[in-house]
């Protein structure tokens, strides 16, 4: 394999916007303080400066305004990219996003399309203040209409945010916080599974672990630690909420006949159980045991001083596991 | 009223300039050589109060600090024109305010801190909660009015916010529905020029944010930000009026933010350090103890005793701060319903075996 220099995911992440900024001019990317600053998370690094400011640009303050305007924008010819500052600050945009960016394409029978990217950073374990750490996942994919994706690698960040801009329906990218600086060596031109496509990136064969985003780091480590018991857990990321790889999740459960679900947003009426429930009507005669579930509580996200009784850990992946029903093999 | 007396005036209001001294020919009336007093103090403690949270960020006893630094005239007059029954709705940047209220520090730090969302009680202290989604406040703070309007009570409630937060839907929203049922609302706007790194150009090219009232029939009023006076006295007089039945307003202060969003922005990466010089002979607390020096109100002994009075309050930070508070880890079950449901009490009974295995290891 070729040298390639380490980069981190927000890294990867301004990488795919440059690249669908050259190609394509109708991309636009915009939203609060994407300009100078180069975003909170400086994914925005430098573009306004290498695109200018028609195409890289500031808003007001108001993520109502900022969605709505990307409806407009979209119906005209554009390609709007926004950033939402944080999770829970998407909600004020809540109405234009349920009911025009994803209805549109559908109300008015395909004559009007919406491809626009939702760039969210979401999910916790930052210590962030309230309103910082929301995993807000579920109420998109609960959406209709919208594509959700929420990359936990690297080269995730580029293939996926790439895919994302060129769709032609709108793509909510879920942008995980606490990953922003873990850092890889890619090749960013080396072509990974796009939208709609599962990965598993452990093999495993004793129990499957089902994670995504912020999930799929912790899920990895507890398939390290478990290997040093001897027990063999395979990691799938989903990479893809809407739609959903059930093909590759269930092959995947049905080779090891246990699974366990990670994710650190609450786990009522949740992804997590989406999954559960996709995986038990398709793999029922496969599982040797109820597929099981790590998630956050049914809680508003904790102040910093006690997320992390809250969020999935090893150690409690590891005791979902060893409640898979293991001594009536 | 006709609609002109609806706008502001043409300048900030000013009554002491930039050396201490008093405007000739400034309308409003002036505080007394008390109230001067007292407000001075009352910066001076501001001040120290955003100098130790700074410190403490640095020692990581808190978790972040959206300081007021250069702000704290604002923070100041907006606590003293209140009168105890009435309500404050502070953002994320009024902890001075919040502790010019009466609420203690280390309550009032809890949010920042990390241990846990608001750590006063606000129906005690007649502070809501510290709110970092921007301008959704102030809407709250319309139905607080309207329902003591309804209780026969004659609270007035401070909702404030930032220029960048005047960009918002709930901003609007607040302004009309409370122009529409009169509610005694003071909005007051401090506008330090930037929201993070967006400068003020970015969210409006109105004449100035005061004019917004306006539209929704409410006078507007703009006042320098850094002059003790003036703040006030136009922030008194808006009080005075919604008490007595006249509706809400609009003030906008003109101010400064002098340091980074927050300990974790980096300003340099957008605006020039000669900006920020500009704004330091305009400092709130060299204006107010230069106009007392002047008046002579100002003793070394008076200087001493508020120097000692800011001190014990930074005193008190940091003491209280530096405890670590054990976490309890019902605390995260209890308060999400009135009554926890059967679902969360089994979550609970699962973290706590969770722990007293872990305990046990
Ligand atoms: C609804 C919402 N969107 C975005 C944010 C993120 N954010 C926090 S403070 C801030 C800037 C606010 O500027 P301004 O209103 O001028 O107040 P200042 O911080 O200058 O006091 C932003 C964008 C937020 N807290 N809430
Ligand atoms: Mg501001």
């Amino acid at each position: 394999m070729a040298e390639h220099e380490k980069i981190t995911m927000a890294q990867a992440f301004n990488q795919a916007l440059r690249d669908a900024m050259a190609a394509d001019e109708s991309v636009l990317m915009f939203g609060e303080d994407v300009g100078a600053l180069g975003g909170v998370f400086r994914v925005t690094d430098g573009l306004t400066a290498e695109f200018g400011d028609a195409r890289c640009f500031d808003t007001p303050l108001a993520e109502s305004g900022i969605v709505g305007m990307a409806v407009g924008l979209a119906m005209n010819g554009m390609r709007p990219v926004v950033e939402m500052q944080f999770d829970a600050f998407a909600y004020p945009a809540f109405e234009q996003i349920v009911s025009h960016v994803a209805k549109m394409r559908n109300r008015t029978r395909g004559a009007l399309t919406m491809p626009i990217t939702i760039r969210v950073p979401y999910a916790g374990g930052i210590g962030g203040v309230e309103h910082h750490c929301d995993s807000s996942e579920a109420y998109y994919v609960h959406t209709p209409g919208l594509t959700v994706v929420a990359p936990a690698t690297v080269a995730d960040a580029y293939t996926l945010m790439r895919e994302a801009i060129a769709s032609p329906d709108p793509v909510v990218v879920l942008e995980p916080k606490k990953l922003y600086w873990s850092k890889d060596e890619v090749d960013l031109d080396e072509a990974q599974p796009g939208i709609g496509r599962a990965v598993v990136r452990r093999e495993g064969t004793d129990a499957t672990l089902i994670a995504y985003g912020t999930s799929v780091p912790i899920a990895l480590e507890a398939a390290d630690a478990a290997a040093a018991e001897g027990r063999s857990l395979q990691v799938v990321d989903v990479r893809s909420l809407v739609p959903f790889d059930d093909e590759t999740v269930c092959a995947a459960v049905r080779s090891t006949g246990r699974a366990v679900v990670v994710a650190e947003a609450p786990g009522f009426a949740s992804v997590s159980s989406e999954i559960v429930a996709r995986v038990t009507e398709r793999c029922f005669h496969h599982l040797a045991a109820p597929v099981r579930r790590v998630t956050g509580f049914d809680i508003p996200y904790p102040p910093p001083k006690l997320e992390h009784l809250h969020l999935p850990s090893v150690d409690r992946i590891l005791d979902a596991v060893d409640t898979l029903q293991w001594d009536d093999v | 009223m006709p609609s002109n007396d609806l706008l502001p005036s043409e300048q900030p209001v000013q009554l002491l300039d930039q050396t201490g001294s008093r405007v000739v020919g400034a309308a409003g009336d002036f505080p007394s050589d008390d109230a001067m007093l007292r407000a001075h103090e009352a910066l001076v403690v501001g001040r120290r109060i955003n100098e130790q949270a700074y410190a403490l960020v640095r020692q990581g006893r808190l978790a972040v600090y959206p300081s007021s630094y250069g702000q704290e005239a604002c923070e100041v007059a907006a606590a003293l024109v209140m009168g105890d029954r009435d309500w404050l709705f502070p953002t994320y940047r009024d902890v001075v305010s919040i502790i010019g209220r009466g609420v203690d520090p280390v309550e009032t730090l809890t949010l920042l801190k990390g241990d846990w969302h608001c750590g006063y009680d606000p129906v005690e202290h007649r502070v809501a909660p510290q709110t970092t989604p921007l301008a959704t406040q102030l809407i709250h703070a319309v139905g607080v009015a309207h329902a003591a309007t309804l209780r026969g009570e004659d609270t007035v409630v401070m909702a404030m916010c930032g220029d960048g937060a005047t960009s918002e839907g709930d901003f609007h929203e607040a302004l009309n529905f409370a122009a529409v049922f009169k509610a005694p609302v003071v909005f007051f706007v401090q506008n330090n020029e930037y929201a993070i790194s967006v400068p003020l150009a970015r969210q409006s090219v109105a004449p100035s944010l005061a004019h917004k009232g306006i539209g929704y029939g409410m006078p507007g009023e703009r006042v320098d930000g850094n002059d003790i006076a003036a703040l006030l006295s136009v922030l008194g007089a808006a009080v005075d009026s919604a008490r007595s039945g006249g509706g809400p307003q609009l003030v906008e202060a003109h101010t400064y933010r002098m340091q980074a969003h927050t300990n974790a922005d980096d300003a340099t990466r957008y605006r020039q350090d000669d900006e920020v010089e500009k704004w330091q002979d305009r400092d709130p607390l060299l204006r107010s103890e230069a106009y007392l020096r002047s008046r002579d109100l100002l003793t070394d002994e008076r200087t001493s005793e508020i120097a000692a009075a800011a001190e014990a309050v930074a005193t008190a930070m940091r003491d209280g701060l530096m405890v670590d508070v054990e976490p309890d880890h019902a605390d995260l079950f209890t308060h999400v319903y009135a009554a926890p449901t059967p679902q969360l009490r089994e979550q609970q009974a699962f973290l706590a075996d969770e722990l007293s295995r872990e305990e046990a290891r």
